[in-house]
């Protein structure tokens, strides 16, 4: 019993973490933080500011051979 | 665990480890499981994990994990974010794994298993994981500073310049190579360029998607984008079986070649969101997947390598590329062993997402290791094939003819067995028309593939399916790195450029955008359409060159390493970073040494030249003769430009050493994390 609970915890960790690093690899997580910092909620507008915003990083971010 | 338990568990992990590479070492004359392989890998990542970069992170660089990050101190949840070590490694892992540890590795088995799985090893432990660590490591006490800032500030302005022109080169060099791979992947194949070029308006969808549809929601698209993907490689299939559609696809090298230039202008002139961003978002979707599926697929299977450990070709003699082993396999594996081009990514997005500098440990060196757990797994795919089969698709027309009889002759010849019928059938079973002279890595690396997933899944009736899944993939992969690196360039021209005129370098300003495109574009067009137009199938010139200046990156960031350990007073140490440093100046010097003046026409570029212009005077032959001289001089440029900051890097170390100059890292200055208490309990 103890050890199913754990083994389940861990689980949900390992699952936490995978979705975390999805939604920052997708970007997810900075356009949250995005409407968060700016205080608004999502919408076309707020995308396409988010974007503005990062098209200079993003097009600078090197892909490796 | 208490300690003695450890140390036996780690005795063990080592004594199963030098089982493993002395079975990869010392078998000859019978085939041996991949599994052995797997094995020796993991055990060697273990154990240089567990103790070799704890003692660089402890005694090196003294690691401070109360000294607070970049993502702390200047935190401002957009570039500079604290993030949880688990999703930088993620993040860190999807930037730095490309094509390259695919292909090398797949190129480098013309000399048999061995060579390349040693190299691999021995160069990720100690040469490529450490340059990653040691780099990000530095740029992150340096506020995420770039490697050019850092070579400008630690070793002097010469440095900054050669590493912001090794850094260009590269760049130009890496998307020629990169295209030419995908023209030789997808020349004749009505299928597979069905497939890629749907992956254009699926990722233009997914920009109008995620930018109109569902504001942000990328995860989203990005699996709306993989099943219209495996819908495209379907209909793939019936486009390639119907005549009147497929001819449309069924394309020549030299027009693949124009319409991946014209893609590639496109893709760094259009908005970042609507086909760049998309497209990267659907490759790292593809990539992390199809990674973990071979994982997965080889542990499953566990199939023997058919081929030998070494082969006849270590002398020099090989038909993919020419060239003896020693320097030519080190240069031909790059990323997976040791690359050049992940210190840009380590002194790039990844320094500001460390929440604390122990971190840099796991992320650098760790997923470096990952990298090359890639490698070794494409090593497996290459060498899983029947050596004759391997040789048939690996080999260029210029060496083994284009009929695909006396193609089979000259590498029975060779004591590779090979047959056209089987090779015919091989064909017919993958979906292609032929497999022979299909030059570059990536059609051999997608038939090991689809034999290990359709041994798997699907058996031999998904063959065809798995086999142009892998193309795409690859595809991909490789049309990702170029539109990035197409536009990673362009920034770098338009910031060299304003210093001349100043709107030149203002990235907003659509004349500047256009022009510095059209240069980037140019100069790797220029390069893919020489392997495209190059007798010998082209790899055989460029993918030494590339090699060559991925590995001149290498040296540019361990020189830079090795100045600020000396700088920091720690010099006793500096053999960590100076080792590796000493075994890419030689490879790199002696390989460009060998493509510059060896007298082997199939080696050298002078050479080379030298024999056409005793030939039959042509247009043709005047631009192969005047494509060799480039090369030759870009090889030169690549190695005087290491030589110069090797020195100068020298002389800096010995005036630090000597006390005639003040040993004084520019780094940003100490503050404690407020996170201390967190870190001490």
């Amino acid at each position: 019993m103890m050890a199913a609970s754990v083994f389940s915890r861990f689980v949900g960790r390992v699952l936490d973490i995978v979705r975390a690093t999805l939604g920052e690899i997708f970007e997810e997580s900075a356009y949250a933080r995005f409407l968060q910092r700016q205080g608004l909620e999502s919408s076309r507008e707020a995308y396409a500011r988010f974007l503005r915003e990062n098209e200079l990083s993003r097009g600078r971010r090197a892909r490796c051979c | 665990m208490s300690n003695p338990v450890r140390a036996v568990v780690w005795l063990a992990v080592a004594a199963v480890g030098a089982v493993s590479v002395a079975t990869i070492g010392f078998h000859r004359g019978e085939q041996i499981n991949a599994m052995w392989l797997v094995v020796a890998a993991v055990c060697s990542y273990a154990l240089g994990y567990r103790f070799y970069s704890r003692f660089i992170a402890a005694k090196v660089l003294a690691l401070d994990s109360l000294r607070a990050t970049p993502a702390e101190r200047l935190e401002n949840g957009r570039d500079f974010v604290r993030t949880n070590k688990w999703v930088v490694f993620g993040h860190h892992f999807a930037a730095i794994a490309g094509p390259g540890p695919l292909v090398g590795p797949v190129l480098a088995a013309q000399f048999g298993y061995l060579p390349g799985t040693l190299w691999i090893l021995a160069g990720a432990v100690f040469g490529g994981c450490v340059q990653d660590f040691v780099i990000l490591l530095f740029s992150t006490r340096r506020d995420g500073k770039s490697l050019t800032e850092m070579a400008k500030d630690e070793v002097g302005r010469v440095g900054g310049l050669v590493a912001y022109v090794a850094v260009v080169s590269i760049i130009v060099v890496l998307l020629g190579v990169c295209a030419l791979i995908v023209v030789n992947a997808l020349k004749a194949s009505a299928w597979g360029t069905f497939t890629i070029a749907m992956t254009i308006p699926i990722a233009l969808l997914m920009g109008v998607y995620v930018r109109r549809l569902r504001p942000g929601k990328v995860l989203e698209s990005s699996i709306l984008g993989f099943v219209l993907v495996l819908l495209a490689i379907w209909g793939g299939q019936w486009v390639s079986q119907t005549p009147s559609v497929g001819e449309y696809f069924t394309l020549t090298a030299p027009t693949l070649a124009i319409l991946i230039i014209v893609y590639g202008f496109a893709a760094s002139a259009l908005p970042v969101w609507l086909l760049l961003a998309p497209r990267d978002y659907l490759s790292t979707f593809v990539k992390l997947g199809t990674i973990a599926l071979l994982a997965l697929g080889i542990v499953a299977l566990r199939p023997t390598l058919h081929m030998p450990a070494l082969t006849r070709f270590i002398d020099g003699t090989g038909p993919v590329f020419a060239g003896n082993v020693f320097p030519f396999a080190f240069i031909t594996i790059a990323c997976g062993a040791v690359s050049g081009f992940h210190s840009l990514i380590a002194s790039g997005t990844t320094p500001k997402l460390i929440s604390r500098e122990t971190e840099t440990r796991m992320v650098g060196y760790g997923a470096m290791l990952a990298e090359s757990m890639v490698a070794i797994l494409a090593t497996i795919a290459a060498c899983v094939l029947q050596p004759g089969t391997y040789f048939a698709i690996n080999s260029p027309a210029g060496i083994v003819g284009q009929a695909p009889e006396s193609a089979a002759g000259v590498i029975s010849g060779w004591g590779f067995p090979v047959t056209a019928p089987d090779m015919h059938a091989l064909a017919q079973a993958v979906g292609e028309q032929t497999l022979f002279n299909r030059t570059g890595g990536a059609p051999a690396f997608a038939v090991g593939m689809a034999h290990i997933f359709s041994h798997s899944i699907g058996g031999q009736a998904l063959m065809a399916i798995w086999y142009h899944f892998a193309i795409m993939f690859e595809a991909l992969f490789i049309l990702t790195v170029l539109d990035a690196g197409t536009r990673v360039g362009r920034f770098m021209v338009q910031d060299a450029l304003g210093h001349v005129w100043k709107p030149l370098g203002r990235t907003s300003w659509y004349p500047s955008i256009l022009a510095t495109s059209a240069l980037m574009v140019a100069a790797w067009g220029y390069f893919l359409w020489q392997g495209v137009k190059d007798p010998l199938g082209g790899i055989n010139s460029l993918w030494p060159l590339f090699g060559i200046a991925n590995q001149s990156l290498a040296t540019v960031a361990l020189c830079v390493g090795t100045t600020i350990i000396i700088k920091m007073g720690r010099a006793r140490y500096a053999a960590v970073t100076l080792t590796p440093l000493i075994w890419l100046v030689a490879v790199t010097f002696t390989a460009s040494y060998h493509k510059v003046f060896d007298p082997n026409p199939r080696v050298g570029f002078l050479a080379h030249a030298q024999q056409l212009a005793g030939g039959a005077p042509a247009a043709a032959t005047a631009r192969l003769i005047f494509n060799d001289r480039l090369d030759a001089a870009v090889t030169g440029i690549l190695i005087v430009m290491i030589g110069v900051i090797v020195v100068e890097s020298a002389l800096g170390w010995a005036r630090v050493l000597s006390g005639r100059a003040e040993a004084r890292v520019r780094e940003a200055p100490f503050v404690a994390t407020r996170f201390a208490a967190e870190e001490q309990g």
